[in-house]
């Protein structure tokens, strides 16, 4: 094995890195306070969005329903839990909960995920439309100001993104619990051999992604200060590709928080980037993901290297 | 030894399994006392497997009873297993994957702990091991896997380790670790532990086990103390139709030019029956998809197909379970009917009912869904599909599993018929009397060719002996 396919966190980081130094190249002025919380403001609730759907990818199936549910979660903050937050963080709950359910019942049934999250997607979509038909709402006050703060040296979306990584890392990476969820993710039947149950890892974790996902929709919601039942459709795809840009593997369990939050930061900025090109806004989806697709390359070539 | 006066760890008592019709295991009855080291051997199919499931808790008894002295579950009276196929989590290290066996290994500081556990365990039983128990497992060698799963299996693990059950664990160890292994279990068994030995290396068995028990289609046909059992007789007891002296089926009959030969050193000629044979999994199935593949294209598939291949494993690799029975048989030879690349719907019909009458496929209608077949009428369509091709050289990845006998006897005849007009067979099968049906055998061993056996040579015994490693383990 190369040193880079043992320490799979590099290329994420070059990447970013590689990127970042070509933006401040074409725009020198985003190297400031405000350009940098220009550049990544819209990253916090990405990379909310991503690490709930590395929770997902973490035990072999994969999230088709995330947009929509963030979407969803969106247009819970900016309504209920704006006008009456004891209701509004109910109906929050209850949709982590289901989450929970959601895993628990893929598993037992030995349902397809991608089926189910795709079906699901529909469901989240007309509740959100449900609950705000047209565009509006209000993002409750408190949400504003956290989304808003401006911390000393580096802005706030920096710094909520190493707490976010850091934190993650911690559940997933460092504890017990989090390497059993791995574990879950490379051998399932030797983890049901050892004694443990693992329908109710699996609720777990994707109960923990429905957590990821109401915080990536109410912080969204922080800094839109309105919602919307498409605001976040796009995400589905963006967290897969976060996960998997960050070093994640589709199945095998092998996946990286920190990788995940810099994936996220990644392709944040090749939007930011490709503006300061000026490249036409038409061109700029497919330019994302010629981006994508050349740092995907590359990990695959380092890794067939590795294994030669 | 007074060990025999105390209480067995597990016993069982007339325990019987069946899956559907098949019994995997028919009224088996064994205990286990600390101190024993058990050697178990069988042929394929001889339901070691089923055995080992039943004393670790992965399945459970149709009938009769197993009881653990200690605690009810088989993790609570310390039965532990080490399998074959690897069961690592890949994807963590060796102290996480400690830490997903042990359940009782929680709080802060828990990795610091695995670390030590896992390392004292390894440095016990393989001394100078060189694993680092932070490594990812999928960086380690395969050896070095199955070294960190035993020493997973005799860690302590908050209880204590009291049935360790080995399956084939010194298959990927080389002769010094393997030493290293045996050492350990004489130790841990002397220390009042009990080790159920599975290996197909019978100089290891005769090494270390202190009695061995012979299994035999589910039924226990032999137990006495390894003293007592010479290696002729421990082959003797392993086999079942030995005795009866198998009449060769075949015929000397002329055979064409050699028209397959591989670096493995497989050879067949034109008009010839080859079986594979040797315990499963030992790089048969590998040897016959490499074979095929390096004689088929990827690309494009030719009109005159040089192999065909039919599959064992009907549900993974044979069949298109969505399909009709007519579109599963033609699905090989829509080529030759085609016209500017249309399929020719009446010659697929005609393909069709020809082999449904040739073959003997039971239905009413072809069109019927593949499914709706038995499983044995399902192993026929596919060997229509493969025959119905004209290709001069047919794989088969043991064909004939779950088959009933009338559908056996059916194909062995078409095989014999088609091999009369000159094409080829290699077939692998876990059957000794299957293989008994051909021209020549290869015995695998150890993903290589042990023997070479042809005509009168062609006999269980002889299969037997080269299957399993008849030298002590040096």
């Amino acid at each position: 094995m190369s040193f880079l396919a043992r320490h799979r966190i590099i290329l994420p980081v070059v990447s970013l890195a590689v990127l970042l130094a070509a933006t401040f190249y074409m725009q020198p002025r985003a190297m400031s306070y405000f350009g940098l919380n220009l550049l990544f403001n819209l990253a916090v609730p990405i990379a909310l969005a991503t690490i709930a759907q590395m929770m997902i990818i973490m035990v072999n199936d994969i999230d088709l329903s995330l947009g929509a549910f963030v979407s969803l979660v969106a247009c819970v903050t900016a309504t209920f839990l704006n006008d009456t937050p004891m209701l509004g963080l109910l109906i929050l709950l209850a949709l982590i909960l289901s989450y929970a359910l959601l895993g628990a019942l893929i598993h037992a049934l030995d349902l397809p995920a991608i089926v189910v999250t795709l079906g699901m997607s529909f469901v989240w979509g007309g509740l959100a439309l449900f609950i705000l038909p047209s565009p509006g709402g209000a993002s409750p006050d408190w949400l504003r100001t956290l989304m808003t703060v401006k911390p000393p040296i580096v802005p706030m979306a920096v710094v909520a993104s190493v707490i976010i990584a850091a934190v993650t890392h911690l559940l997933i990476i460092r504890s017990g619990i989090g390497t059993v969820l791995r574990g879950v993710g490379g051998n399932a039947t030797s983890v049901a051999r050892a004694g443990w149950p693992v329908i109710r890892l699996k609720a777990f974790a994707y109960g923990l992604a429905g957590l990821f996902g109401v915080l990536a929709g109410m912080t969204l919601v922080g800094l839109t200060t309105s919602a919307d039942a498409n605001i976040a459709l796009r995400y589905t795809l963006l967290s897969i590709a976060g996960v998997i840009l960050g070093g994640g593997e589709f199945i095998g369990g092998k996946v990286s928080p920190t990788g995940a939050v810099i994936g996220a930061l990644t392709l944040t900025l090749a939007a930011s980037f490709l503006s300061f090109m000026r490249l036409s806004p038409d061109w700029q989806i497919g330019a994302q993901g010629a981006i994508l697709i050349l740092v995907l390359t590359a990990r695959l070539i380092f890794s067939r290297r590795g294994e030669a | 030894m007074t060990d025999h006066e105390r209480a067995p760890i597990v016993t069982l008592t007339d325990a019987a399994r069946h899956f559907g019709p098949v019994r995997a295991l028919d009224g088996v009855s064994l205990s286990v006392a600390p101190g024993d080291c058990i050697g178990l051997v069988g042929h394929n199919g001889a339901g070691k497997s089923t055995l080992v499931n039943l004393v670790n808790g992965g399945l459970s008894p149709s009938s009769g009873s197993i009881a653990f002295t200690r605690g009810e579950t088989a993790l609570q009276a310390g039965v532990r297993s080490v399998f074959q196929e690897l069961s690592l989590c890949p994807n963590l290290t060796v102290a996480e994957n400690l830490r997903i066996s042990h359940t009782a290994l929680t709080g802060p500081g828990w990795r610091r702990r695995a670390r030590a556990e896992i390392g004292a365990s390894l440095d016990t039983i393989f001394p100078n091991h060189g694993i680092d128990a932070d490594a990812v497992v999928d960086t380690l060698s395969i050896a070095e896997r199955q070294m960190v799963e035993i020493a997973i299996g005799f860690a302590p693990r908050g209880t204590e380790a009291r049935l360790v059950i080995l399956d084939e664990p010194t298959s990927s160890l080389d002769a010094g670790i393997a030493d290293q292994l045996m050492a350990h279990v004489k130790r841990f068994c002397a220390a009042g532990g009990a080790v159920i030995f599975i290996s197909h290396m019978l100089g290891e068995v005769f090494e270390v086990a202190s009695r061995i028990v012979v299994l035999k289609d589910g039924r226990i046909v032999a137990e006495r103390q390894t003293a007592k059992f010479t290696r002729a007789e421990l082959v003797d007891a392993m086999g079942h139709v030995a005795a009866e002296a198998v009449e060769s089926a075949v015929a000397e009959r002329a055979f064409g030019p050699e028209v397959v030969s591989t670096a493995q050193g497989l050879r067949a000629r034109k008009g010839e029956i080859v079986g594979l044979s040797g315990l499963a999994g030992h790089g048969q199935a590998a040897a016959l998809a490499k074979l095929y593949l390096s004689r088929s294209s990827s690309w494009h598939s030719r009109k005159d197909p040089d192999v065909v291949f039919v599959a064992g494993d009907r549900a993974r690799d044979g069949i298109l379970p969505l399909w009709s029975i007519l579109r599963n048989i033609s699905v090989s030879v829509l080529q030759q009917g085609a016209r500017w690349g249309l399929v020719n719907g009446g010659a697929e019909a005609r393909i069709a009912a020809e082999w449904k009458s040739r073959i003997g496929i039971r239905t009413d209608n072809v069109e019927n869904p593949i499914l709706s077949l038995s499983g044995g009428n399902q192993q026929k369509v596919l060997f229509a599909r493969a025959l119905a091709s004209p290709a001069p050289v047919v794989i088969m990845d043991d064909p004939m599993r779950g088959v009933d006998v009338g559908t056996k006897q059916d194909v062995y005849a078409m095989i014999r018929a088609e091999a009369a007009k000159g094409r080829t067979f290699l077939w692998y099968s876990t059957e000794t009397e299957e293989v008994c049906q051909c021209d020549r055998v290869f015995v695998f061993r150890n993903h290589e060719i042990s023997a070479e056996l042809t005509g009168a040579d062609i006999s269980e015994e002889k299969i037997l002996e080269a299957s399993f490693e008849m030298q002590e383990a040096s």
